[in-house]
């Protein structure tokens, strides 16, 4: 949407198509790369904030004359983003230089194309593809070949394990997070982040709004089955084995420091964003209000959007503080024994409903 | 480690690691995720303890059994004084037994919590990590309160103790041990009884009561094979035998007996004996003065012994032998984590990389004690 309109309107100045779409693009893409870095520095507020009261601390905290990290400790996050910028970068003199140098934009990469089909309300989306949540799905796995790719260059055992383990869990959880989103397709019939949010609206007896994970039992069983394997391919705890601390120091990361350990931590912020944003779409009526009738507005769209993707983002965090970590194998059979049959039933189950009462 | 074949890699674990619990280098031989052969090597945190006790009076040498288990200091300690007293036929006032039996029991408390933290955290749970954390604050307070130390309190001293208790002690202590009871259920609820703990913890790294007996584990580590003993009820000393607690044993309740589950289960319930045994403690504490029998100088006569008590880590022992100087001939300490952490190349075989963490970390050792 907002690609074509602003493509629309540099043809009214004149006629050079390839500079309009070079430009069109570069407008898009800078407010999404600052709105990333905005949101990781309010995420890891949160991560912070939310790790302390959930353990007795209190975070951190502005004491004192100095006010160390500002009022409330809201300048934590700013001081942990200088601090990673303006640390050394360390280069191990026995790394494959190009692709250690690579590995971290790859990465991050996959998740911020991923941004372009997001829609966060009535008409700000990047791009409104057709086929724009198969797109999504696509690209965030982008990121897998960055990871192996940090993990190899590294030269280091404990990188190397961890980008075997994450390649192993984010191929797998793929699997069962795309069949999950197959269901809603069926029910939808299109592909379009914007349809499929068309679908939702109206209520149901007034009330209940109408979004798919209330729509039929399946739904609801699909909507956790791809929120839980979204988890997995964040590399969040429970699943969090490939960069699991106590283990592995810090997976594939082990040897990055700086300003390239900064891009992996900024999209695996990004990713939790992403998963997110598909979850609320696909399943929580994206930018629509659950309440019937008022805060429709694109405003309160966006209000709408944020809060639902930031609350499903307070439930990761949530986790990652209350759960232990599988081990490689459970989580291997969590997805092939369990969430790929049911999601696999869960389709036939989500067709025959439909069919019968839809 | 042998010939390195085909797929195979050898992987060092430490000595700078986070979670080998201490400066511990394991030298493990995976196949993949699998790990077929483990060597620990030990000696990074070697202090001398051993020589430096030959060069010291036996009153200076309380202090290097504190930093032997740093964990469980005043348990070192008291290790160290009943052995000294036994050798010099010192019999101490009723109130010095009673105050060393209450500090011992709350340094087992801590000393668990510290145990089961870190195995969480071993396991990827953090939170509970920072909540036993949180409770020992309050142990190591009444520490601080009694002897003025937090870590390494040299507070027993042979014949007595260091300081007598402050003045409201008694109340300080019921008031932890009311604060702290309701807690365990609250570990049991966050960490225990989840599915994903459960998990990676039951039938995983199994001891074998004949295995552990044979290579000489001890404390929660044998008994969560189900093996019953227990220095301080079958070769009570000091006054152990007037005090009524079990001997939490590991039954399998989830998995095979002797697992990882069992070692941590034990922990928690023997945190629950000790504050039985502070209670009744408390309770009978008499009057008295804590440094009457404190001699003025240490001279035990010519001979040798060899006392055993019971540690948070199991069988804790001291040799001493005295030639009649003030300073003894040799002294020899029986560390209870070193024998388990041998046992950890046989029953940590085959298992994965991150059950070989998990299962280090239900072994419950203390570097500063396998070193000394």
């Amino acid at each position: 949407m907002t690609v074509d309109a602003l493509m629309n309107w540099f043809a009214k100045l004149g006629d050079f198509p390839e500079l309009a779409f070079i430009l069109a693009v570069l407008i898009c893409a800078v407010p999404v790369f600052l709105f990333i870095a905005l949101y990781a520095l309010v995420a890891i507020y949160g991560e912070l904030k939310i790790s302390s009261f959930m353990q007795d601390k209190v975070g951190p905290m502005g004491q004192g004359v100095g006010l160390h990290a500002g009022k409330w400790g809201l300048l934590q996050p700013v001081a942990d983003a200088l601090k990673l910028i303006l640390k050394e970068d360390i280069i191990p003199t026995s790394a494959d230089k190009k692709l250690f140098i690579l590995a971290p934009f790859i990465v991050f990469i996959g998740a911020f194309i991923a941004f372009a089909a997001l829609p966060f309300n009535q008409n700000l989306i990047i791009a409104d593809m057709n086929i724009g949540i198969f797109y999504i799905l696509a690209v965030s796995s982008l990121g897998v070949i960055g990871l192996i790719m940090a993990g190899w260059s590294s030269n280091n055992k404990w990188s190397l394990y961890g980008a075997m383990r994450s390649a192993a869990q984010i191929v797998s959880y793929e699997i069962p997070a795309a069949l999950s989103i197959i269901a809603v397709i069926m029910l939808t019939g299109t592909l379009s982040m914007q349809g499929i949010i068309q679908h939702q609206s109206g209520f149901v007896w007034g009330i209940l709004p109408n979004w798919i994970i209330f729509q039929n039992p399946f739904t609801f069983v699909a909507f956790f089955i791809f929120f839980i394997s979204g988890l997995a391919e964040c590399n969040r705890t429970p699943f969090d084995i490939p960069e699991a601390e106590s283990e592995l120091v810090a997976g594939a990361f082990t040897e990055y420091s700086g300003m390239r350990y900064a891009f992996f931590f900024l999209s695996e912020y990004a990713n939790m964003f992403i998963v997110s944003g598909i979850a609320v779409t696909a399943f929580l009526g994206g930018w629509q209000s659950p309440i019937p009738g008022i805060f429709t507005s694109p405003a309160w769209g966006l209000w709408w959007f944020m809060s639902k993707a930031m609350f499903l983002i307070f439930v990761m965090i949530w986790f990652r503080w209350t759960f232990p970590r599988l081990r490689v194998d459970q989580l291997m059979n969590v997805c092939w024994k369990g969430f790929t049959p049911i999601a696999m039933v869960n389709i036939f189950g989500v067709g025959i409903w439909h069919l019968m009462l839809g | 480690m042998g010939v390195v074949q085909g797929d195979q890699m050898v992987l060092n674990i430490g000595p700078q690691h986070p979670s080998t619990h201490g400066v511990l280098r394991l030298q493990v031989r995976t196949d993949g995720e699998i790990v077929s052969e483990i060597k620990p090597y030990i000696g990074y945190l070697h202090r001398c303890f051993e020589k430096h006790c030959e060069n010291v009076t036996y009153e200076q040498v309380i202090p290097f059994t504190d930093r032997c288990d740093y964990i469980a200091s005043m348990n070192n300690n008291f290790g160290y004084v009943v052995t000294m007293e036994e050798l010099m036929e010192i019999k101490v006032p009723e109130r010095v037994e009673y105050i060393r039996v209450i500090m011992a029991e709350l340094n087992r408390i801590a000393s668990h919590l510290l145990a089961l933290g870190t195995y969480g955290l071993d396991v990827g749970a953090f939170t509970p990590f920072l909540y036993m954390f949180r409770d020992r604050e309050r142990i190591l307070d009444i520490f601080e309160l009694t002897c003025g130390a937090r870590l390494l309190y040299n507070y027993m001293w042979v014949g007595g103790v260091s300081h007598d208790l402050p003045k409201d002690f008694e109340r300080i202590c019921i008031g932890f041990l009311d604060y702290f009871e309701p807690k365990i259920k609250e570990y049991n609820d966050l960490l225990t009884h989840n599915k994903i703990f459960l998990e990676r913890t039951a039938d995983v790294g199994v001891l074998p009561p004949d295995v552990a007996i044979s290579f000489g584990v001890s404390g929660p580590n044998l008994r969560g094979s189900g093996v019953k003993w227990d220095v301080r009820k079958d070769e009570p000393y000091s006054i152990y035998d007037r005090f009524e607690f079990e001997i939490p044993l590991g039954e399998g309740e989830f998995g095979t007996v002797g697992d990882s589950f069992d070692r941590y289960w034990v922990r928690v319930c023997e945190m629950k004996e000790s504050i039985k045994i502070i209670r009744q403690a408390i309770k009978n504490l008499p009057d008295g003065d804590v440094f009457q029998t404190i001699p003025k100088k240490i001279r035990p006569p010519k001979g040798s012994i060899y006392r055993r008590t019971e540690s948070p880590r199991g069988d804790l022992g001291y040799y001493i032998i005295s030639d009649g100087s003030p300073k003894p001939f040799r002294v020899k300490m029986r560390s209870p984590a070193f024998t388990a952490l041998s046992s950890l190349s046989e029953i940590a075989q085959g298992w994965m990389l991150s059950d070989v963490i998990a299962i280090l970390g239900s072994l419950d050792i203390v570097l500063g004690e396998i070193d000394r």
